[in-house]
């Protein structure tokens, strides 16, 4: 059975099984990336295009590497204003990728519901890899699949979200994925940058990492944006450096097996001490490693491939 | 001219008359009001098994001419009025330029007389170009025939500058109508601040942003004894500021729309900008604390905030398109549905919201049947069923959340000034 669903815009619309489904056939993506010639030809002939309205290296070299290693023909649009802006509007543009002929539509954009725009107005599958606050579903699977790794299964974890929640799309995929894969969810940060209504997405909200730490098996720390101290949502950067940066010390509250993820990049010094990413506890680098899988995996779905049986070409 | 209005109930609470009864007209006012009138030679209009209520008046559209003419004109927006069962429209100053002189209340006045289908009553600005700082000449504005101020859409953040206006204005007897919107607080949000704003990532705008603000003007009309009305409350809070000043003796109006008491930010989902409005659309709590404010009179008017903008402005991202919901052709379906049908307000009060009240607070010889009266009046099937169909709206604007949704209660006949100017649910 493969995904019956032509876009994936949220982890929120996701069924346990669907989630269960893309981390299964992400485990022999993997296996391709590993070999000496990383080349499939399951998506030959097939178009897919990443159309970026913010700047991204991460997500969108590893959504072009996902479609390479499977043999679609992949496409770049970077812009870093937005459409909007441009003059042309994103139902324009969607309609122009349409007629060409795209197959998949990456979209990345500051504003949340920019890819149920294109969705609406294409045929093609549309993949949301972030949109404003809203969500970023591939991210929050590809940290699915390194936390069950490692850990062998999500449910009767305990995760702890450290940052900008407020501002985090990160945050919100998680919360979603990992609650409805059992996980207990907490999340930390300053009062100012923690949304209305969070506890109602069934999270536990702390404004100290002292009361959020203890007994995690999970530690995701969000990047915290300059900009936000400059609207002043906190007062200076030393000052969450101090109170919200994710230490050794801090790390020592948590299990002795904590896993430290970051979505990246990292501000070293800031909300993780460098010491704490580059520790055995870190994850940092599998994230991203199984990013491509997860993405390899979800493309290979959406394109109307079957289970993680028929993936391997 | 004459028009027969025969075998309708007419709601009259003006002239605490609410019985079966035929409606004369002669040469554009009402001549006789009575049982079994005779024709002679006037031209029947059958209301039988119908509401006949004095025209209705909405006291807070926005017609977007000048300047806006995609948006809307006063030719099409007067129609949708009329359309919609409105025989008197006010229109806000948030034009291009804004009606903040003689001048323009003169050109509005002047283009509703060459276009219009319906009165029209300009509402000129609180200040030059409502940029909040100086006051406009609101006098001379007034001798031109403005029947409000206000700086709808941009808030007066001054309370200096408001406390100046609102004493002037007193000289002229003229309401300051209050879009009460703290900017600061209101940050840039684009939909109501709590669980959906976190789940949809969109920034939110608290109740305190409108609230504050209600309080301040409050407190203003307190110092100044000026008549302020308060332009489409939203939240439960502001509710029970208007309550309490009203309990004060204050002379503190208030205005809820049609969406407001229907939607909430639940609506938001799927990122539909027809669903994009400021105030934006709250709670269930908020819902349930408007519809009681209009049940106990705390709120005094229905008015739409009709602001239309064309489907290029609204086809976008949700954070880029422009605020506001057109309400004009839904509004009377709408009331219905929601406050008339399930017994929250009788049609006797929902009159009073539509006609009566706006026509005292702007002080408009309007709002009842009695012999004498201008002949404006909205003939309603309180039995008709239609699916909202915005294609067929006679507004520019099609940026409605109600597109779809099956409506009972319309009107079917508008008369404004003797002249039938919408029959059958067709503009004549």
């Amino acid at each position: 059975m493969g995904l019956s669903r032509k876009d994936l815009l949220g982890i929120q619309e996701l069924s346990v099984e669907e989630i269960q489904l893309i981390l299964d056939t992400a485990e022999p993506m993997r296996d391709i990336i590993r070999r000496q010639i990383k080349k499939v030809p399951t998506l030959r002939g097939k178009a897919l295009i990443n159309l970026f309205y913010e700047p991204s290296t991460r997500t969108r070299t590893s959504f072009e590497l996902a479609g390479k290693y499977m043999s679609a023909d992949t496409i770049n649009i970077s812009t870093s204003t937005s459409s909007a802006v441009k003059g042309e509007t994103l139902k324009d543009t969607a309609k122009t990728l349409e007629v060409m002929g795209a197959d998949i539509v990456i979209i990345r954009h500051g504003a949340a519901g920019a890819p149920h725009i294109l969705s609406k107005h294409l045929s093609a599958s549309v993949i949301n890899a972030g949109d404003g606050f809203h969500e970023h579903p591939t991210q929050a699977l590809l940290d699915m699949y390194t936390i069950r790794e490692r850990k062998g299964q999500i449910s009767g974890l305990k995760v702890a979200i450290v940052g900008d929640i407020l501002h985090s799309r990160v945050a919100r995929s998680n919360i979603w994925g990992l609650t409805k894969m059992g996980a207990e969810v907490c999340v930390i940060g300053p009062s100012t940058l923690l949304p209305p209504g969070i506890a109602e997405l069934g999270v536990t909200p702390f404004t100290s990492l002292e009361e959020g730490l203890p007994g995690a098996d999970v530690i995701i720390v969000l990047r915290v944006q300059l900009e936000r101290q400059q609207k002043g949502l906190f007062p200076t950067i030393r000052e969450y450096a101090r109170l919200f940066g994710v230490t050794a010390e801090r790390v020592g509250m948590a299990k002795p097996d904590v896993l430290i993820m970051h979505p990246g990049p990292m501000n070293r010094g800031v909300e993780i001490a460098p010491e704490v990413a580059d520790s055995v506890h870190s994850v940092i680098n599998e994230q991203v490693t199984n990013g491509v899988a997860v993405r390899m995996a979800l493309l290979y779905l959406l394109a109307g491939g079957g289970g993680p049986h028929e993936a391997i070409g | 001219m004459k028009l027969l209005v025969r075998g309708g109930k007419v709601i009259d609470p003006a002239n605490d008359f609410c019985q079966a009864a035929d409606i004369l007209i002669d040469s554009g006012k009402i001549s006789a009001v009575g049982q079994n009138l005779k024709a002679n030679g006037a031209e029947v209009i059958d209301a039988k098994n119908k509401l006949v209520l004095p025209g209705l008046i909405d006291m807070h559209v926005h017609l977007r001419e000048p300047g806006l003419e995609a948006k809307e004109t006063i030719a099409s927006g007067t129609r949708a009025a009329a359309r919609g069962g409105f025989t008197s429209v006010a229109c806000m100053p948030n034009t291009n330029p804004v009606v903040d002189n003689q001048a323009l209340v003169e050109f509005i006045n002047s283009r509703a007389a060459s276009d219009g289908v319906v009165n029209v009553f300009p509402i000129g600005a609180i200040t030059k170009g409502s940029a909040g700082s100086e006051l406009a000449e609101i006098g001379d504005m007034k001798s031109a025939g403005a029947v409000a101020i206000s700086d709808d859409g941009r808030p007066v953040m001054n309370a200096q500058v408001m406390r100046l206006a609102m004493e002037y204005a007193k000289m002229f007897n003229l309401p300051v109508i209050s879009h009460c919107e703290d900017i600061d607080l209101a940050a840039n949000g684009v939909m109501h601040e709590g669980y959906f704003s976190t789940v949809f990532g969109l920034k939110g705008i608290s109740r305190l942003a409108e609230e504050v603000m209600v309080a301040r003007d409050i407190m203003l009309a307190e110092l100044t004894g000026t008549k302020v009305h308060i332009a489409h409350i939203s939240t439960a809070g502001s509710v029970e500021l208007v309550r309490m000043a009203k309990k004060k003796g204050l002379n503190v109006t208030a205005e809820a729309t049609p969406h407001h008491f229907t939607l909430t930010a639940e609506a938001v989902g799927g990122y539909d900008t027809g669903t994009k409005v400021n105030p934006p659309l709250r709670g269930a709590d908020d819902i349930r604390a408007v519809k009681e404010g209009l049940g106990d009179g705390t709120i005094d008017v229905i008015a739409t905030d009709h602001a239309p903008h064309t489907v290029e402005e609204k086809d976008v991202e949700y954070n880029y398109a422009p605020f506001g919901i057109v309400g004009l052709e839904t509004a009377v379906g709408l009331a219905f549905k929601e406050l008339v049908n399930p017994g929250l307000l009788t049609v006797e009060e929902l009159v009073r919201k539509m006609s009566v009240n706006p026509a005292r607070i702007l002080g408009l010889p309007k709002g009842h049947l009695g012999v004498g009266a201008d002949a404006d009046i909205t003939i309603v099937d309180p039995g008709l069923r239609e699916v909202v169909d915005v294609q067929r709206f006679a507004s520019k604007g099609k940026n409605s959340p109600f597109g779809g949704w099956e409506l009972k209660g319309l009107p079917t006949v508008v008369i404004v000034g003797g002249r039938v100017v919408m029959q059958d649910r067709e503009l004549v």
